[in-house]
Parts: structure tokens; C-alpha cells; sequence
């Protein structure tokens, strides 16, 4: 019998050490395949299932202008990676800051090691790992140079020195106002034992006002934020005018403002960041991070009834500069568009790579994480109620008496699927009509049956800006929807 | 990984590159390990080792510029330095911070073992094993779907060109335990405990199983609440919960930004029931995270925050304190605007009560084991709250547990509304701190 030479590819793990895996410092990109495929190469060698590194580097800034004077510049330079392994439908992360080849691979033998595996020893025969041709979406979609083009220190604090004065002219019982702006600039690299091989640039950023005022024992304190994705000129382009108009006219409105009766009401929830309602109450169950755990009642739903046949859903990475849009996930693959909810059946889950493995739900491009210290996880990224039939005067002429919830704050999920969200700018509804304006209230309720309450939906979408924080750390999201009108929640406050 | 030594060497040599004379560096190396385990089976474990500067830089006009870096070789320090100079032109001109006066003063001599990592398996084994006891201690106990079994040692400095260093290593374990409940035609409920200390072997794991244990069956009966005003009694954890969320009371930066509760004239007036007392104790012998220093070098120390309903003392950077006329307490971040935080609190009874108040003849009240969503339920600035809870419903010692409902009120009225603090406290990784009884709040129950 005569046995076939191995392929010359194959390494020899004692020949490692002649190679030179030196890799640019300053940029992620095909310099690093040779490295990285040999890394994939040990682990899958070793005797992992599936192997995979993140590469990240990070360069964020934060600015603040209080009053006249910019009080905080805030630049933070980050570099670190991540190496998953799986051995079945188990997995083992280890991240680690050092991005020499020594480095990364004394976080992949730490990770086999916690899997019971270890790098294979001299002249074992390396595992050929043939990565793809890089998927540089940074390149090709012309973002190396975002993060040149974006504002300068100087510019940062000019445009927030501005707009903080237009609050001033604009707002009234000021007692503190501030002017808020980050941008966060990463770089990402994704190699896989399936070949998978991908770069991208993010460039997020997101400028708003915070604002409080005080009349003796009076005080309303009101937020706004914008966000985007892809323009590095957002900052220099923010019309802080309109902004600070609508900040000051909300935060005098709500000073004097009745706290809610609490109680069960009907609401009508304005569009754009009225979608948190969604994002808690039905969002996070369909990612399958919760089927794992069985903490979603939708986990044998698919197919099956969840909603008002009124109501429409989605989570997609692809709306033009919407928070939560990425051209790949954080695992490699494309964003797409993922329908949620039709007419109230449900259709898809939210899944990542390992919540596809241990579920059998197809990935969505939703493996998301903050960074290189997270291993990724089914995350939402832009998640929003399909416009409906309705004109928003028909919801609010359907009201007799109940709540119109304009500004939402943030909210959560329970285990249970009990979530709750505050309202930041709240106003009665009386006879179809807003009579004034309430502070303080809660809105709690159960996921299985709010969804069902969700009868009227207007034909005004428009999606927000948002922070989702979840198991895989804190991302940038959009939440959206038409106006709707919930038939009947339970409303906390006083 | 640098050494501190290392780091600081680092941090002159980019210094006196960039002409730089005036810096100070806080900085920390983290190595950590955490599993979770899924029905007996280890589901995922994660391990970090890494490190982190933040560098203040002092420009010829002296301003103060930042930057954070990860990078901690002598490239990455050199980078950081020259973006803090860069940053330093657009630094604030009034009340520039500036070092600690107590940056090399005395620290407080504590003496804190470290405890050697344990191996993984060893977490995972205890894991599935503390997993199997919980889902055997109750038929209704279906999962446990989140569980965490976690290890973290931590080394930690500060130092600045005018010759401070201060350096300390500290190790910690924790572990968490939530379990759910299914029940043919009941909802699902769920409840958890966690437990924090110095490594494994150390830590009260059996404590924490009973904890969740108890606390899981004891949400099993439970029922809708009658909306309305109710004598409320907080758990310390809860008490601790809104106190953490309404710091800018007693928060000196806060007040400085007019972003607080208090102004600078609050000190010396009565904020509280007389019933009441609140210090902030870093270096209290239960606090597990004890640290002797404060990101810019100044010791910690034990603070009177409210003496008997009188807010006696702001918490202080080096910064509030000089504006302020007060000493640094111990409690700053270090940033471009430094931040001031508590550390870890200790409330106990203030006036003697003149009334017996116990929860086995209590009627009609609640009894709140845990708030949640403070992110979204609270407005700090305006003082109110509204937030979802984990509680029961009082009747001469029985306990029912509530099905939804949430608790809102006024965080000062609430203060001023407290009618007994009871003498035995309880221990948490935030604090310490007794069951604090408040008079007349808001209760919504769902539906």
C-alpha cells in the first residue's frame, strides 16, 4: 500500500517558530491571514470543533459642554482579541490584549485548556485552515479614511460650545444644561476554522443634550439624542437649533407637569423611540440566547400567533445610517433583514452562531457583541413595528380617557418575560384629546399578553437611536414604529 | 504584562520624549475566569487577562488633556501621552484638577490576603453541582437559566511625576444563582441570590443556594396587589439599591454641576428621618473590595454621609474638596472630569425608635426584596421613582407573594418618611445596611 505525502501546506508545529508571524500594529487586514490561519489552524488540531478570533481596535472619544465651557475630552485607545472555541455545543472565550502571534496563542492554549484540549506538541501536522479572500467591507465601501474625516478635538468643543448656547436662548428655569457627543471608531477583524475572513470599519456616533430645570420644588430633566452609523460628518451637520427647541419646549412642558394617577389605562405611544415597547416586550425573547435558557414564552411559537394580526416586525442591520446598522455581524457574516412578525404570526428568531448550533434556528447576522472582551451573541440591531392603516388621529380619537407616552426612557425583560419602561414625557388623553402634561410614570406588564393589546398601528414610522445592554455587553440599536396604540397597560406612579 | 515599575518607567520615558513634566497614570491589570452551566453541563466559560491605563497630562498652560489606553508597551504609552497632550489644549480653564494633596500621604494599613486562582474545572464542578441541588430543591424549580460561577484577581496603582506610587493586588470570587419555576397553569416565576469574597474556598456558596432556594419557593403563591398607599419595608439590598441611585445627594461634584438634590447649603439640614445614619466605609472589614486608595492616589476613609437625618459631609474628589473648602474623601475617578462615587455603605439606626415595629404582626404591608430596571425607573434629578419589584405582601407574618406591581414615590419624602430601621443589618456586596421601614408609598399592581 502506498500512502499519499501529505500536502506541502501542512505545517509541522516545529517549523512555527522560523515563520514570520509579525503583523501590522496599526491596521487589521489580509497581513494578518497567515498568522491567524495558522492560530485556527492549532486550535482546530488540538481537537476544537470550530475555532474563532476577533480582532478589534478602538478609537473613541467623548465631549461634554457644560453651560458655556467644555468640561470633559475624553479620548480612549483600545486593542484586544478574543478567541472562541467550541468542542460540541460547548464553548470557552478567552480574550486577552496582547495581539502578538505569542500572545493570541497563549489565549487560544489557555481556551483549549479550559476544554480539556491542548496545543498540539512538536511535529504534530497542522490543520490547513484555508481562510476565504478577505471580505473587506472597510475598503471596498471606501471607510479607511472615516476616521480622518471626522471632527477634531477643536471642532468637537466649538459645535457643542454653540449648541449649548442655543439651549440656553431656547429654554428657561435652566439650571444645568449640557451638551453630550461621542464617537466611537472600530476596526474589526474575524477569522474562522470555516474559512470565514472579514473586515469592517464602524464608525458610531451620537450628540445630544441633556437638560434640567428647576422652578422652587418644580424640576424636569429631558434628554435627547441623535445617532448614526456612517457619516463622519454628522457632528458638523447636527442641527442643534431644532434640537434644542424641542428639548427646551419638552423639559418646560413636563416642569410643571401633574405626576401620573397610577392605574390601567389605554396609550398611545408616539413613533421613533416609542419601539422600546417592542425591543423589551418581544425583541429580546426572540433572540436565542433566551431560547437557550428558556426564559422567552415564544420559544415554540414560531409559525404560531404572538401578536394583534395588526402588527408587522422586523430586526435588520440595513437601513442607511440607523444606529444599529453593521454591513457584517461580529461573527463574520452579512447583515440581512429578518422578518420578526407577520401580521402577528412569528416567523424568525434573532440567532448568532452558537444560538443557531444549540437551537437549529438559522443564523441572521446577529452576533453582536461591545467588544473584544464579549463573545458574541444574538443581539437586535434596527427592530421596529411595520407602519400600519391608521392615521394618528384615528388612535387618539379611539381614546376616552388614557395616556399619551411621547418620550420613552429606557426599559428591561425579566426571565419571565415581565418588562417594564419608563416615560420621560408623558401627556392625559382625554375624549381624543391631550389636555396635560404627566411626569412619573411605569409602564409594567407581561410579554405574551401585551403584544396581543397592540391593536392600532398609524402609517408614520420612524426609528431612533438606542443602547441595548444584554449578556454580550452594551450596542448600539434602533428602535422604532409607527404611533400605536396599546388597548390597555398598568401604568405605575403616584 | 508591564509591571507597575514598568509602566511607570514607560510613562517618564514618553514624558521627557514629549516634554512633558507634569503626569499622573492610574492604571489596573485584571486576570479573570467565569462559568455558567446549563443543566449539568459546563455551557460557557470566559477568561480575560488584561490591562489599562488611564494618563493625565499637565500642558505648559496647565491644562489637563486624557487619554485610556489598553496598550500599556512603550508604544502604546507614548501614543497615550501625546493624545493627552493633544487633549490638553482643550482642557478646562476653571478649577483645573490637579494632584491629591493626600497623594502620598498614608494609606490605611489593611491587611488583605489574596487567594490563589482555582482551576476551571474546579468552578465548573462546583457549578453543576450547586445547579443540580437548586433544580432537586423544589419541583417547580424547572431551570436555572442564569448561574455564574466567577474568580477575579486584580492589581491596581496609581502614580504621578511629583513621586507617588501606590500599588495594590486584591483577588475575588462570586457566585450567582436564578432560578425559574414552571408550573402547570401558574405563571413562571423566579428569584436569585449572589455571594461575593476574597476566593472559592471562601466563598458561602451553601448560603447562596438556600437564599435562591427560599426565595424561589417563596414566590410560588403569589397574587395580584390592591393598588394603593402601603407601609413599605425595605430589604438593606433594596435600601441600598435607591440610596445608590439617588447619590448625587451627597455627591460633591454633583452639587458643584447643580445636578443633584442637594445644594452647597444642604450640609447641617435634616434630610431624613433622625432614625436613619448612613456612612460611606471603604475600608469596612466586611467589604470584600476593600481598596485603600482612590483613583488619584488619596486613602479611603470611613465618611458620615447622614447622622441622624443631618447630612453631615459631601463625598469628595481632590477638586470638590479645594472648591469646597473640605478635605478629599477618597472618592474620585480619575478623567478629564474627575467623578466622585461611593464606595461601599453602611447604614444603621440613628435615634433610638420609640416604637416596636416587627414583620410577624405587621399587617397590610409590603415588603420589598428587590427593585429592578433603576436605569429606567429612576429620575435622579427630579428625585422620583417608579420600579418593578420582587416582594410580598405582609399579614401577620404570612407572606404572599406579589404577582407585578410596582413601588413610586419621592426619594426625599421617602427619607423623611422612614419609621423604623431595624437593628440587625444585613451584609451585601454594596453595603451594609438593615431592613428600613418607610411610611405611606405608592403601590400599582398589575391589572
Amino acid at each position: 500500500m502506498t500512502v499519499a505525502p501529505l500536502p506541502t501546506l501542512l505545517l509541522k508545529t516545529n517549523d512555527l517558530r522560523p515563520q514570520d508571524f509579525s503583523t501590522p500594529r496599526d491596521r487589521f487586514d489580509s497581513a494578518w491571514e497567515n498568522t491567524l490561519s495558522t492560530l485556527l489552524g492549532l486550535g482546530r488540531t488540538a481537537g476544537a470543533d470550530f475555532v474563532e478570533f476577533f480582532l478589534e481596535r478602538n478609537n473613541y472619544i467623548s465631549c461634554q459642554a457644560e453651560d458655556d465651557e467644555i468640561t470633559s475630552l475624553s479620548p480612549r485607545l483600545v486593542t484586544g482579541a478574543g478567541v472562541r472555541v467550541f468542542r460540541d455545543k460547548a464553548d470557552c472565550y478567552v480574550s486577552t490584549n496582547d495581539l502578538t502571534f505569542n500572545g493570541l496563542r497563549a489565549a487560544l492554549d489557555k481556551a483549549l485548556a479550559i476544554m480539556g484540549l491542548t496545543l498540539p506538541g512538536p511535529n504534530a501536522n497542522l490543520a490547513d485552515i484555508n481562510l476565504e479572500l478577505l471580505r473587506d467591507y472597510a475598503t471596498t465601501k471606501g471607510k479607511d479614511d472615516w476616521l480622518a474625516q471626522c471632527s477634531s478635538m477643536k471642532e468637537m468643543g466649538e459645535v457643542l460650545l454653540a449648541a449649548n448656547s442655543a439651549l440656553d436662548k431656547e429654554a428657561s428655569h435652566v439650571q444645568s444644561r449640557r451638551a453630550v457627543y461621542f464617537r466611537d471608531w472600530q476596526e474589526v477583524l474575524v477569522a474562522a476554522s470555516d474559512g470565514t475572513f472579514a473586515r469592517d470599519i464602524r464608525l458610531t456616533q451620537s450628540v445630544g443634550y441633556n437638560l434640567l430645570c428647576a422652578d422652587g420644588e418644580h424640576r424636569s430633566s429631558i434628554g435627547q439624542r441623535a445617532g448614526d452609523t456612517s457619516d463622519p460628518a454628522f457632528l458638523r451637520q447636527w442641527d442643534y437649533a431644532s434640537a434644542a427647541a424641542s428639548v427646551a419646549e419638552s423639559a418646560g412642558k413636563m416642569l410643571y407637569a401633574d405626576y401620573v394617577e397610577s392605574g390601567s389605562y389605554p396609550i398611545i405611544m408616539a413613533n421613533k423611540f416609542g419601539g422600546v415597547i417592542f425591543h423589551e416586550a418581544c425583541g429580546h425573547l426572540l433572540e436565542t440566547t433566551q431560547i437557550e435558557r428558556g426564559t422567552t414564552p415564544f420559544i415554540d411559537k414560531k409559525g404560531q400567533k404572538i401578536a394583534h394580526e395588526n402588527l408587522t416586525a422586523w430586526d435588520e442591520g440595513l437601513s442607511p445610517d440607523a444606529f444599529g446598522t453593521i454591513d457584517m455581524d461580529d461573527e463574520g457574516m452579512p447583515a440581512q433583514r429578518t422578518l420578526l412578525i407577520e401580521n402577528g404570526i412569528l416567523k424568525n428568531f434573532i440567532s448568532d452562531r452558537a444560538g443557531s448550533m444549540r437551537t437549529g434556528h438559522p443564523r441572521t447576522g446577529s452576533g453582536r457583541r461591545q467588544g473584544f472582551t464579549y463573545a458574541a451573541a444574538s443581539r437586535m440591531r434596527n427592530t421596529y413595528i411595520a407602519p400600519g392603516d391608521y392615521s394618528v388621529e384615528e388612535l387618539f380619537a379611539s381614546v376616552e380617557k388614557g395616556i399619551y407616552c411621547k418620550q420613552m426612557g429606557g426599559g428591561s425583560v425579566g426571565p419571565t418575560g415581565q418588562f417594564n419602561f419608563s416615560v420621560s414625557e408623558a401627556y392625559l388623553i382625554e375624549n381624543g384629546q391631550i389636555t396635560k402634561p404627566l411626569k412619573g410614570a411605569t409602564l409594567i406588564g407581561e410579554a405574551t399578553e401585551i403584544m396581543d393589546k397592540i391593536s392600532m398601528c398609524s402609517n408614520d414610522l420612524d426609528l431612533a437611536a438606542g443602547f441595548c445592554g444584554s449578556i454580550s455587553g452594551s450596542i448600539y440599536v434602533t428602535v422604532g414604529q409607527p404611533h400605536l396604540k396599546v388597548d390597555s397597560i398598568t401604568v405605575g406612579g403616584r | 504584562m508591564p509591571s507597575i515599575q514598568d509602566i511607570a518607567a514607560y510613562a517618564e520615558s514618553s514624558a521627557k520624549k514629549l516634554g512633558i513634566s507634569k503626569y499622573d497614570v492610574y492604571g489596573s491589570s485584571v486576570d479573570e475566569t467565569s462559568v455558567q452551566v446549563d443543566k449539568g453541563d459546563p455551557k460557557q466559560v470566559k477568561a480575560s487577562n488584561r490591562s489599562s491605563v488611564i494618563v493625565r497630562v499637565w500642558n505648559a498652560d496647565g491644562k489637563v488633556g486624557v487619554t485610556s489606553t489598553s496598550d500599556v508597551d512603550p508604544l502604546g504609552m507614548d501614543l497615550a501621552l501625546q493624545t493627552a497632550q493633544e487633549a490638553s489644549e482643550f482642557g478646562v480653564s476653571d478649577n483645573i484638577p490637579d494632584f491629591s494633596p493626600e497623594s502620598v500621604a498614608p494609606t490605611a494599613d489593611v491587611q488583605v490576603e489574596t487567594v490563589p486562582p482555582a482551576p476551571v474545572g474546579d468552578l465548573i464542578a462546583t457549578l453543576v453541582g450547586v445547579e443540580k441541588q437548586l433544580l432537586e430543591a423544589h419541583p417547580a424549580i424547572a431551570s436555572v437559566p442564569y448561574n455564574g460561577l466567577a474568580q477575579r484577581a486584580i492589581d491596581r496603582f496609581y502614580l504621578n511625576s511629583a513621586g507617588a506610587l501606590r500599588q495594590e493586588a486584591r483577588s475575588y470570587a462570586s457566585v450567582y444563582l436564578y432560578s425559574k419555576t414552571e408550573q402547570e397553569g401558574r405563571k413562571p416565576r423566579s428569584a436569585g441570590a449572589m455571594r461575593v469574597n476574597r476566593g472559592l474556598p471562601l466563598l458561602d456558596i451553601e448560603g447562596c443556594l438556600k437564599e435562591a432556594t427560599e426565595k424561589t419557593i417563596s414566590h410560588l403563591d403569589y397574587d395580584k396587589v390592591a393598588s394603593g398607599k402601603y407601609r413599605v419595608v425595605f430589604s438593606g439590598e433594596a435600601f441600598l439599591s435607591l440610596l445608590g441611585a439617588f447619590s448625587n445627594m451627597y455627591n460633591a461634584q454633583s452639587v458643584l454641576d447643580n445636578r443633584s438634590l442637594s445644594t452647597v447649603d444642604s450640609l447641617g439640614t435634616v434630610v431624613a428621618s433622625p432614625l436613619l445614619s448612613v456612612y460611606d466605609d471603604a475600608l469596612h472589614p466586611e467589604n470584600v473590595s476593600a481598596e485603600t486608595f482612590d483613583g488619584e492616589g488619596t486613602p479611603t476613609r470611613r465618611v458620615p454621609i447622614i447622622e441622624k437625618g443631618v447630612l453631615t459631609q459631601f463625598l469628595h474628589s481632590a477638586g470638590t474638596a479645594k472648591r469646597m473648602g473640605a478635605s478629599p474623601t477618597g472618592h474620585a475617578s480619575i478623567g478629564a472630569k474627575v467623578s466622585v462615587g461611593p464606595s461601599y455603605y453602611h447604614v444603621l439606626p440613628g435615634d433610638e425608635a420609640s416604637r416596636e415595629f416587627t414583620l410577624d404582626q405587621a399587617e397590610n404591608v409590603i415588603l420589598i426584596d428587590d427593585v429592578q430596571a433603576l436605569h429606567a425607573g429612576v429620575n435622579a434629578l427630579q428625585g422620583s421613582f417608579s420600579l418593578p419589584f420582587d416582594g410580598w405582601l405582609v399579614n401577620g407574618g404570612h407572606r404572599t407573594s406579589i404577582e407585578s406591581a410596582t413601588v413610586a414615590g419621592d426619594f426625599c419624602d421617602l427619607l423623611k418618611a422612614i419609621i423604623h430601621v431595624e437593628p440587625q443589618a444585613e451584609i451585601t456586596p454594596g453595603g451594609i445596611c438593615p431592613r428600613v421601614w418607610v411610611d405611606a408609598l405608592s403601590i400599582t399592581g398589575e391589572g
